[in-house]
């Protein structure tokens, strides 16, 4: 099961409907927020990313069940646009090398979806909306990665953390989005 | 706004006439595969950048011409044509969308044949494949059929024949064959050659070179010509000493590959073999009738595919390299990119998978590429 922030059902329907009913759905989300699409016609597999990309949304991945696609789409988040602020980076490249050195972590505070479909082997997922709650749990003395999509929210969450007195904070860029490296995908789906 | 039928548009598309077509699938779908003819004007802007409305493509439309729209089914042409009807402009919707399209096949009259019977080509003009009917004295032969077998049979209802025999050239890879299906409707003898049958899970006849299938009393004649090199087993047919069957081992602007059932390495020899020494000993008067054409370039103006042999010897390129080893290097180092799921395709049509139709419409998506040029 993949946590989501709300669920349209488009099963039986026919194109043109299910990219209909998702667009309206999609304007009544917040920014960030990703909706489960259910669709039983194969041709909105191809549509429903095509209009994603067209109207700037995240087109996450897809899991077929019997006759049901699950599709997952992340609603555009102009704060994506944003330049970044925090000031300790590091490139994706140098991240593998980073993460063999003891006391590191890796937070990925993309959407539970988004981790779920892809991400790299040992990270743990605290999205961006729970980490100042999470972020008591960890050791300030660790050495904090920090990645997202295009490492804008991970700038974010760097700020929060070197705000909450966490010294040894690290955004990783560009982030998933240009990630070459070992992934894992726990939904059985396509991204 | 009216609909209008993949029919009406292939015989617009036979005849070139104008025709100006705003195809609302997605650009990977459009760029795939379209609507192609020699007077038909494009424009690919996806339904779902319509929703709000279609001000921002007027500029682009023509006023005083009737806008064809056109989608995957039919669902979202119907929406935007209605935008459009409304808005005061001339417009239509292709009824069943791009898979009526493929699957319209459009029968045309090839001709008559010496005693008395006549031969019918369908061209199925979405997918570029080409099918057969030979009919005499009642009974009818159906050469190279598509899965829309009953389009044959209707067929036959009309003319009053019955389908006795059914043949195919070849084992196919670019679309799956309605053989096995029509046979057994009709209560008909399917012939297949046997070295392409070798794996497949049904009985057939086989195909030898010097036995003759006769069609009615009068006796039209359909004579087996080994023919390997498209597969190892491509048999060609002579129909009534006047028509070469090619299958998919000439076209009229192209030859066939040898790599989609094996190795074109394997093969190129047996497909020089064929083109150059076994059809050079026939007489150059025969109409050959290919299994496929490629380019729209390719159809007559009655909407046949068919030339004379001595014709393309004299003008298809494929036909015409002297230098083997220059042929070889056409065949093989020019492989253009193999047809949407022919692997599958071809388990399809040895029966040992048994896909529902939607799944088969999937299959067969996009152009066939069964040539090299």
């Amino acid at each position: 099961m993949i946590q989501t922030d709300r669920m349209l059902d488009a099963k039986g329907l026919a194109c043109p409907m299910p990219i209909v009913r998702t667009r309206k759905a999609m304007k009544d989300m917040l920014e960030g927020q990703v909706l489960e699409v259910q669709s039983t016609d194969p041709g909105t597999v191809a549509d429903l990313q095509a209009w994603a990309k067209s109207a700037g949304h995240h087109y996450v991945g897809n899991v077929q069940e019997a006759d049901v696609w699950h599709h997952y789409v992340r609603k555009a988040d102009n704060g994506e646009l944003q330049e970044k602020k925090y000031p300790v980076t590091i490139m994706n490249e140098q991240l593998t090398d980073k993460l063999r050195e003891p006391n590191t972590v890796l937070l990925d505070v993309r959407e539970p979806t988004e981790y779920a479909f892809s991400h790299i082997p040992g990270a743990l997922s605290v999205p961006l909306g729970q980490l100042e709650e999470k972020a008591a749990y960890f050791d300030k003395n660790q050495n904090i990665f920090v990645i997202c999509r295009t490492g804008n929210r991970s700038d974010m969450a760097c700020q929060t953390l070197s705000e909450a007195g966490f010294e040894f904070v690290t955004n990783v860029v560009p982030g998933m989005s240009g990630w070459n490296g070992d992934t894992e995908n726990t939904t059985g789906g396509t991204k | 706004m009216r609909a209008i039928q993949a029919s009406e548009v292939a015989k617009k598309v036979i005849r070139e006439e104008p025709l100006f077509i705003l195809d609302v699938r997605n650009e990977d779908a459009f760029k795939d595969w379209k609507i192609d003819g020699k007077q038909v004007r494009h424009m690919n802007v996806p339904y779902f950048e319509l929703l709000d409305g279609i001000e921002e493509i007027e500029d682009s439309l023509p006023k005083d011409q009737e806008i064809l729209v056109v989608c995957a089914k039919e669902g979202s042409s119907i929406m935007v044509a209605d935008m459009l009807d409304e808005e005061g402009y001339s417009v239509a919707y292709l009824q069943g969308g791009m898979k009526a399209w493929s699957e319209h096949l459009e029968p045309v009259k090839v001709g008559d044949l010496k005693s008395g019977g006549e031969l019918y080509q369908f061209v199925r003009i979405g997918k570029g494949c080409l099918s057969y009917m030979v009919t005499s004295d009642g009974e009818a032969a159906v050469v190279d059929a598509t899965r829309m077998t009953n389009v044959y049979s209707e067929f036959a209802d009309q003319l009053g024949v019955k389908i006795t025999h059914v043949l195919d050239t070849h084992l196919h890879a670019d679309h799956i064959s309605g053989g096995r299906k029509l046979a057994e409707a009709a209560g008909a003898t399917y012939w297949l050659p046997p070295k392409d049958a070798e794996e497949v899970t049904f009985n057939f006849a086989a195909l030898e070179e010097d036995a003759s299938i006769q069609i009615g009393k009068t006796k039209i004649d359909i004579q087996p010509l080994y023919s390997p090199g498209h597969t190892i087993g491509s048999t060609s047919f002579i129909v009534d000493d006047s028509y070469l069957m090619t299958g998919d081992i000439l076209f009229i602007d192209s030859i066939g590959r040898p790599d989609l059932a094996g190795l074109a390495e394997d093969w190129v020899g047996d497909l020089r073999e064929s083109l150059y020494s076994r059809y050079q000993e026939l007489s150059e008067e025969l109409i050959v009738l290919p299994a496929h054409f490629m380019i729209m370039d390719e159809l007559n103006d009655d909407g046949s595919v068919a030339e004379k042999l001595g014709v393309l010897y004299e003008r298809n390129h494929g036909l015409n390299i002297e230098d083997e080893e220059q042929f070889r290097e056409l065949v093989t180092g020019n492989l253009p990119p193999q047809p949407n799921a022919y692997q599958e395709i071809r388990q399809t049509n040895m029966g040992k998978v048994q896909p529902d139709e939607e799944t088969q419409r999937e299959m067969e998506i996009g152009p066939n590429r069964c040539a090299v040029r």
